[in-house]
């Protein structure tokens, strides 16, 4: 499955590539990018674990900058 | 100040009060010990950067910008450089503030190149009566009215009144387009003069206008290689930069400490402790890397939405590269260097015959089809027929029409009606389709069809090759003639003709294997059919494709129309924006590398590394914003 969200207060572009490159890491994920300029994260994974990778998702964003969040 | 958000006024704010107080230090008589009067504006203007520095280090995250900035600005304070500490993390915040600025004015262009998205759309109930409602509320099916100025809000078909189009939103192009009852139209275009009623076809999700915008802001997901080169840089630029600072003060400083004064070697000997340190801390400035990542993302963002604005919708930044590096451009002919559209190109008479009587009898004889060639027929004709002239039409499958026209027997169709008429034809020296007329049993002549070449697909295949473009193919299901003779009108050096669909993909596959270097093969199509081939092609470009969906799903680059011309277009911004990022890469990485080589010797102060990271930044953001403006003309 894949989905979009909007993320908030994404403030640098090399944040932005961390986060992707730990989201990318995550056990379960096909495929992740974030966008700096459109400040997105496209994050593709398996269907049945969707929720719970998202919020490992969630929680690589947060480490690499408090203050970014996805918009759900 | 409507440009600035809220955080950027207040940042501003704290970037005048900071200035000021930091004069107010400089010429304040010294009352205080320096390092409590420059407290003040250093306070003012780095609070929160010192904040997320801690913050950061408290949860194991070093090496970020914040950190970085903050250890550099401190160690400045402790060796007593305390106006160049407050001036750096001044000149940083003020190329943070500007980058901000940037990237939020080139987001709000692009948003506002792709501000086509209706708003509303006007339902007409069963009663009657109008409501203004959601689009994506509305069903397929459902009867919309639109009023003058007015945005379509879905794909529909016209069903009363009659207006002109301005497509200009989704091909660029300002030319108005009449519909009438019948005509499809597509959403995202605007109406300029009468009421339409339109019966909607598509769900909004599947209307032109919502997939345009989905293609272009999902753009950004597909990364450039320039794009992947420079953040894996980054990843190992940082921690070498820190490490490689970290060395420049520890070592000399420790021989300083152990070794007696006369046995220090040559670049030690006159040093002391702190200047190493200050080289150090230029080193941490300048290995922030955020000016080189973002100028890179930024460059493609902005070419692929000056694109946009002109009707070409490229799929990602991998794919504008890729588009600036073709050498090898195939088309398939139909609908993409000529119309697609039948046309009548000769008319031969045999002798007593006038040629407009010859048309006339062709025209009648099959008006009662819906066929090209006899749509072709009656448009050559002008004006409206009177079909009555025309009586007892039989239509012969795969070979003609026989009908009475005028009172006379006449036959036309192709050779092989003619040999089951029993007349001799012809032959003509013109490439087309031929359609022979016969008259109470005689050969009356032949009427020569064809397809006609766009009127800029001349000059484009010229364009193309000025920009690199070194092998211009053909691809046609046509005949060797029709194939020949319109490669020579347009320039074309290569064609292959009589291709089955699938003939076309092996045609493809094998020029793939015969790129050479890192030239790429582009295939362009006009979306019918050719869904393979522009999927194996390096770059597929599909034209036209306002409507076509099976085109906009598999292309990677999609002209909304068919301008032959675009592609030169388009092959220009890809090459001016890989340019840019080119000219953002080799910059940044000089000037950070020069003044790395300078600040290990000493010879550049905390100022220039200062330039080196936010000055940097700014230009490469400027020269990125270079991008989103378009020169129309290829």
């Amino acid at each position: 499955m894949k989905k979009r969200f909007q993320l908030t207060n994404l403030d640098c572009a090399n944040c932005a590539a961390k986060m992707e490159r730990a989201i990318q890491k995550l056990d379960g994920v096909h495929e992740a990018t974030v966008s700096f300029m459109t400040q997105k994260l496209t994050l593709d994974a398996d269907d049945d674990r969707f929720e719970e990778i998202l919020k490992k998702a969630e929680e690589a964003i947060h480490k690499v900058d408090p203050d970014c969040a996805i918009r759900r | 100040m409507k440009t600035f958000n809220r955080e950027q006024r207040f940042m501003l704010l704290r970037i005048f009060l900071a200035a000021a107080t930091l004069i107010l230090a400089l010429i304040a008589p010294p009352l205080f010990h320096p390092a409590v009067l420059y407290l003040l504006p250093y306070g003012i203007i780095g609070w929160d950067v010192l904040w997320s520095a801690l913050r950061n280090i408290l949860r194991g995250k070093v090496f970020d910008e914040n950190f970085l900035m903050a250890l550099a600005t401190v160690g400045a304070f402790f060796t007593g450089e305390y106006a160049e500490a407050v001036f750096v993390m001044l000149f940083y915040q003020v190329g943070e503030l500007f980058q901000s600025y940037a990237v939020d004015k080139s987001r709000r262009s692009i948003a506002a190149l792709m501000d086509i998205r209706p708003d509303s759309a006007n339902l007409e109930l069963p009663d009657g009566s109008i409501e203004v409602c959601d689009p994506e509320l509305i069903a397929v099916g459902s009867m919309i009215v639109l009023k003058p100025g007015e945005r379509v809000p879905l794909d529909g078909v016209v069903v009363e009144g009659a207006s002109t189009l301005d497509t200009a939103a989704l091909t660029g192009e300002a030319t108005p387009r009449d519909v009438a009852v019948g005509d499809t139209v597509y959403s995202g275009c605007i109406n300029r003069q009468g009421l339409l009623r339109l019966r909607v076809t598509k769900p909004y999700s599947d209307s032109t206008v919502a997939r345009v915008l989905e293609l272009v802001e999902n753009a950004s997901e597909k990364k450039s290689r320039s794009e992947q080169f420079i953040t894996r840089f980054a990843r190992y630029y940082t921690p070498c930069v820190v490490l490689a600072a970290a060395a420049l003060f520890a070592i000399p400083s420790i021989l300083l400490a152990l070794l007696p004064a006369g046995s220090l070697p040559a670049f030690l000997a006159g040093t002391s402790w702190s200047s190493w340190l200050h080289r150090a801390l230029v080193f941490l400035v300048v290995s922030c890397p955020c000016a080189l990542v973002i100028s890179v993302p930024l460059s493609f963002f902005g070419g692929i939405g000056g694109a946009g604005k002109c009707g070409i919708l490229i799929k990602g930044g991998n794919y504008l590269e890729a588009l600036a590096r073709v050498d090898t451009m195939v088309f398939d002919k139909t609908g993409t260097l000529t119309q697609g559209v039948f046309t009548v190109t000769a008319i031969h008479p045999e002798e007593g015959i006038e040629a407009r009587q010859l048309l006339e009898y062709a025209a009648l004889a099959e008006s009662y089809s819906d066929h090209p060639i006899s749509q072709s027929l009656r448009t050559a004709c002008g004006g409206a027929l009177d079909i009555s002239r025309c009586t007892k039409t039989e239509e012969i499958a795969g070979m003609g029409v026989r009908a009475v026209v005028d009172g006379k027997h006449v036959a036309v169709g192709n050779s092989r009606l003619m040999e089951r008429e029993q007349v001799s034809t012809l032959p003509c020296s013109l490439p087309g389709t031929l359609v022979h007329v016969t008259v109470e049993g005689f050969y009356a002549g032949h009427i020569v069809i064809s397809d006609q070449p766009k009127a800029d697909a001349k000059a484009a295949i010229q364009a193309l090759r000025a920009s690199g473009v070194r092998r211009v193919v053909m691809l046609t299901g046509d005949s060797e003639e029709v194939a020949s003779t319109m490669a020579a009108q347009l320039g074309v050096d290569e064609y292959h003709a009589q291709l089955m669909p699938e003939d076309k993909v092996r045609c493809t596959e094998d020029m793939l294997q015969q790129r050479t270097g890192r030239g790429t093969l582009a295939f362009v199509g006009d979306g019918i059919n050719d869904a393979p081939v522009l999927t194996r092609a390096d770059v597929g470009i599909a034209m036209g494709a306002m409507g076509a969906d099976a085109a906009i799903e598999a292309a990677d680059i999609v002209l909304m129309d068919d301008q032959p011309s675009k592609i030169a277009v388009a092959m220009a911004i890809a090459r001016k924006t890989v340019a840019i990022v080119r000219q953002n890469i080799v910059f940044a990485l000089g000037v950070k590398g020069v003044v790395l080589v300078l600040g290990a010797l000493e010879l550049a102060s905390m100022w220039a590394a200062v330039f080196a990271d936010v000055g940097v930044a700014v230009i490469a953001i400027l020269n990125a914003m270079r991008a989103l403006h378009v020169d129309k003309k290829p």
